[in-house]
């Protein structure tokens, strides 16, 4: 081993505790890239894969109901080489340990089972036996979910008429990868909505679909028009009840994925940049100040004849060992925290998943961004040590100079007594390094915003969406439009409380060319169940004579209030057009509002609804549903308290990690900070700390002096950290704001405290780890030395 | 010298008795004090002579309360200082002892007003860092930052700093080691002007021998023992010393 090598260990060596923290800031940020990217890139090309596998269609549309025939008509459509109709229907499973009977959806299967398009992958057991009716391939995760397993036998209601229907084999499909149910609130329910494949010539009378289909899938060729294709299936569906062709883009289970998947792609970039920039900063401390001390060695050895770039050499080792070991480490951490995540995202989708794999140019790109900031850091420090001419470092180094700061110019120096003004000047004589140390110690607070601001947000919507615009506690769905008088006989109930209607249709809103496919609801006047909110909480009013948008869709279709807007009714294939009453910023973006007795006038119809809301004597529960069940037209029961509960249990476990994990990565950050800069202080700043001693300076209060420069950089910082958090939540939420929903800017007064907090504990231990090494100052050592 | 100087110079402010130091470097044992007697009177001008590695600075850090001796015992008084505790030593040179070091020790972000501050604001009785500057002839140069000025003027906002306190006690360990002979005596002066008109009772610390014509005692240490003890009948005043 070379001398200077031999030296390289000792200097590592000697300051070990600052590169590891320094190598820590570097690991968070190689861990968050390698994590996030490895995750992104697993999820992706699984889902590539498996939509090729599975062969997963290109545009899809549902309908009333068409003869086969009309699918014949579709194929003939240029730049559509498959088409594969089926049949597609609502069911429930009323499983006897349950109340609440899941919802379900019956697809139809094709002879043999093998589908051209969104074929079904059979995980466990065998395919459907053609020309059964009373056999089933079960989405596997709900089966897993519900302790189901091939050969059990379960009750599904077809159409009011319940049958036993056996399961043979549990089964996925792309196209029912993020297994949402029907409705509008975007979350998977894999517990409470199955989806079973039964042969479709077995099982079409069961719902007067013999000889005819609702749902189409198309395959298109490489050159065709998407937007030309979903033109022409409109327009041939449009007698048959369709509801408007949509590309894979709006496909109800890839609309969900793609949506997670962007927000996983947008920070895999951005969060590592600036834990390297930390470190980069953290490097060009420590870099500095151990040139400054081995001023006389550099110089000998340059008298010596070491070239510069030799030298130099010897600092970019330096450099390239801490970044070296903290990529390493990083690597390992982002594995373990991909794996953690992945895990979780397929766990949550039911996403079958390829092998998670860390992408060997995933490691190769982070190393060398990573080694790329170590360099940036060190730069300054080498041009001043190229610079340096031997004669001149033999000598010390000038003293610093120190000026009187502003404050003092402008007089109020006087309140800080010596020690203070001791404390300022050394602050003014580096305010960038201050600076940029306070935006460091401002970044640790921000990421822990961050962390905990998904918890609020979440609650937000729990609170608003579940307890302050719907005040039901129990939501029943009635099979199609139903005559009021439902509302009647639920009121009847035993233990119910209050009952009202809402009406709920699938429509097409449309603007010029622009338009939505969304669901329109209509309330009773009066009612005091739901009632419309804005993403700010309060209560906007229901006018009459024509429609509610959210601002979403208005923004998306270029309304405003008062235009004439048209609507299709898909129920009944007819357009109305009707002006836009007013706007209501909802957290769920795409949807209208109107009064109930309106609505069903558009719809020409008398008073119908599709969907109960009640109240109910919590001791009662049991019996109402009891009852409801035996109600005919009635649908999926929703309890709201178990749908909250089951909510929550979903979101808890990756809410906590992700404020765990964060709040992690903000002390690395705040340590790293505080650590470094006491540390490089406390090396300048000894002899004059001891000599205070010496003068009769007791332990705290030369503690304070050291600190007190820390004290104030990470006091200032936090009132900015709290804003910058605001801005990364900012920015994350625009980026988030996708149609479907958005997340509310809301950051409670705990997540402040708690992220100050944090990085004030952070901050503490790491001075109170430095300031143990002031006991051990040498107070008679220094008095023997020229500084 | 007036009746009453002399007989304060009986007054012992400082004692040390049988004081030995012993450090350990590396694998060896070094001896730096065997044994020493020693005692600082009352208002006395005492210069310590010794070459390098005789054991003076040693001897003085015990003094001053900066370091214990391995055996032996201090006392400032009736006060031991030998038991003291960390905060104890302390609170000992923060209210009794004015230091003067060869190389300043200034703070070199406060300008020289503000040095001699950080004294006088934790001192009991303090003089104004104004009048410690005047004593020192430095009433031009409140303002101005170590870094401009010289060497000398530097080692004389050290000695304003250490007066400033009022201290019974004034330890100056090789004041002017680090400069050239012209700014050496202006130093010396104002260290004889303490001793003068605040009466402080000053140790002077230096190998170089001429100093010690200055002092009412000298005592001389050769190889961590005191090798010999004189008084002057006669004292140059620092004007006087030649080097």
């Amino acid at each position: 081993m070379r001398t200077l090598d031999r030296r390289l260990l000792r200097d590592l060596r000697e300051r070990w505790s600052q590169l590891l923290t320094i190598g820590l800031v570097v690991a968070s940020g190689v861990g968050a890239y390698i994590a996030l990217t490895a995750t992104f890139r697993a999820l992706d090309d699984s889902r590539t894969l498996y939509y090729e596998t599975n062969r997963f269609g290109d545009v899809f549309a549902t309908l009333e109901r068409a003869p086969d025939a009309v699918g014949d008509r579709l194929a003939e459509i240029p730049g559509v080489t498959l088409v594969h109709t089926r049949l597609a229907a609502s069911v429930r499973i009323p499983l006897e340990s349950d109340h609440h009977p899941p919802i379900g959806m019956v697809v139809g299967l094709p002879p043999g089972g093998d589908a051209p398009l969104n074929r079904v992958r059979v995980e466990e057991g065998s395919m459907v036996e053609a020309g059964r009716s009373d056999e089933a391939l079960l989405l596997e995760v709900f089966a897993k979910r519900n302790n189901l397993a091939p050969g059990d036998t379960i009750p599904v209601i077809m159409e009011g008429t319940l049958r036993s229907v056996r399961i043979v084999g549990l089964a996925n499909a792309p196209d029912f990868v993020y297994p949402a149910p029907p409705g509008d609130a975007p979350v998977p329910d894999d517990e409470r909505f199955a989806v079973l494949w039964m042969d479709q010539g077995a099982v079409s009378p069961a719902f007067q679909m013999e000889g005819a289909f609702n749902e189409v899938a198309l395959r298109l060729g490489p050159r065709a028009s998407e937007a030309a294709v979903l033109a022409e299936v409109d327009r041939i569906l449009e007698p048959w009840g369709g509801r408007g062709a949509v590309g894979r883009d709006r496909q109800r289970s890839n609309f969900f994925l793609n949506m997670r998947f962007d927000q996983l792609e947008a920070i895999s970039g951005f969060v590592p940049i600036l834990f390297l920039g930390v470190a980069a900063f953290l490097l060009n401390v420590v870099l500095s100040r151990l040139v400054r001390l081995q001023r006389g060695e550099i110089a000998a050895l340059k008298a010596l004849g070491y070239h510069d770039r030799e030298i130099g050499g010897y600092y970019l080792r330096f450099v390239s060992v801490v970044i070296l070991v903290g990529s390493l480490l990083g690597v390992a951490l982002g594995a373990w925290m991909g794996r953690g995540i992945t895990g979780f995202f397929t766990q949550f989708f039911g996403l079958p998943l390829l092998e998670f794999r860390v992408p060997l140019e995933t490691v190769a790109v982070a190393f060398a961004v990573a080694l790329l900031f170590g360099f940036l850091g060190a730069f300054a420090t080498l041009r001043r040590i190229l610079r340096m001419a031997p004669a001149e470092a033999m000598r010390p180094e000038a003293p610093a100079r120190y000026r009187k700061t502003l404050l003092e110019e402008l007089g109020i120096g006087d309140l800080f007594g010596s020690t203070g003004r001791m404390v300022l000047r050394e602050l003014g004589r580096r305010p960038i390094r201050a600076l940029i140390s306070g935006l460091g110690v401002a970044l640790a607070v921000g990421i822990i915003v961050v962390g905990r601001f998904s918890h609020d947000a979440f609650n937000m919507i729990i609170d608003q969406h579940y307890y302050l615009a719907t005040q039901e506690d129990v939501s029943v769905s009635l099979l199609g439009p139903t005559p009021e008088r439902a509302i009647r006989e639920a009121q009847a109930i035993p233990g119910v409380v209050r009952a009202e209607g809402v009406r709920t249709t699938p429509v097409r809103i449309r603007s010029g060319n622009r338009w939505r496919d969304i669901a329109l609801h209509g309330y009773a006047e009066g009612s005091s169940l739901r009632r419309l909110m804005d993403a700010s909480g309060r209560i906007s009013p229901l006018p009459s004579g024509g429609i509610v948008l959210t601002t979403a869709l208005a923004d998306t279709l270029r309304l405003a209030v008062g235009d004439p807007v048209e609507v299709v009714l898909h129920e009944q294939n007819r357009t109305r057009t009707v002006p836009v009453t007013g706007l209501v910023d909802e957290m769920f973006g795409m949807q209208g509002h109107m009064r109930l007795d309106e609505l069903n006038r558009m719809m020409d119809e008398g008073p119908m609804v599709s969907r109960l809301l009640l109240t109910v004597d919590p001791e009662d529960f049991g019996g109402v549903e009891a009852r409801l069940m035996e109600m005919s037209r009635v649908g999926e029961i929703t309890h709201k308290q178990r749908a909250v509960e089951r909510i929550r249990e979903v979101a808890a476990d990756p809410q906590t990690a992700l404020v765990l994990v964060l709040s992690l990565f903000g002390s690395i950050i705040a340590i790293g900070v505080v650590y470094n800069n006491t540390r490089v202080a406390l090396s300048i700043r000894a002899r004059d700390l001891a000599s205070l001693r010496v003068i009769g300076f007791t332990r705290r209060e030369i503690s304070g002096i050291l600190l007190g420069e820390q004290a104030i950089q990470v006091l200032l910082a936090i009132p900015v950290g709290l804003l910058v958090g605001r801005l990364l939540v900012s920015q994350l939420v625009a980026t988030m704001d996708l149609e479907e929903y958005r997340l509310p800017l809301v950051i409670t007064t705990e997540t402040y405290a708690f992220a100050a907090s944090v990085v004030l504990a952070a901050a503490l231990a790491s001075a109170l780890l430095v300031r143990r090494r002031l006991d051990r100052l040498d107070l008679i050592g220094v008095l023997k030395e020229r500084e | 010298m007036n009746r009453t100087l002399e007989e304060g110079m009986e007054t012992e402010v400082l004692t040390a008795r049988g004081v030995t130091r012993t450090y350990r470097m590396g694998e060896v044992d070094v001896h730096a004090l065997r044994g020493v007697d020693f005692s600082l009177h009352q208002g006395e001008f005492l210069v310590l002579v010794g070459a390098s590695g005789s054991g003076k600075s040693t001897l003085m850090n015990i003094l001053g309360g900066l370091d214990r001796p391995t055996e032996g015992t201090v006392h400032f008084r009736d006060r031991d200082l030998t038991h003291a505790t960390d905060r104890e030593l302390t609170t000992f040179r923060r209210n009794h002892v004015g230091f003067v070091f060869q190389f300043y020790n200034l703070m070199p972000s406060l300008t020289a007003r503000e040095n001699v501050a950080l004294v006088t604001e934790i001192a009991r009785d303090p003089l104004r860092p104004e009048e410690a500057l005047e004593m020192v002839g430095l009433k031009e140069r409140l303002d101005h930052f170590p870094s401009q000025l010289s060497g000398g003027e530097q080692q004389r906002v050290a000695v304003a700093r250490a007066i400033a306190k009022r201290p019974e006690i004034l330890l100056c360990d090789e004041p002017t080691g680090a400069l050239d002979y012209r700014s050496g005596v202006v130093v010396l002066e104002v260290i004889e002007r303490a001793n003068q008109e605040l009466g402080t009772t000053t140790a002077v610390i230096t190998h170089n021998a001429p100093i010690s014509d200055m002092a009412s005692r000298v005592v001389i240490l050769h190889d961590g023992q005191v090798d010999e003890e004189r008084r002057n009948d006669t004292r140059k005043s620092a004007s006087e010393i030649r080097w």
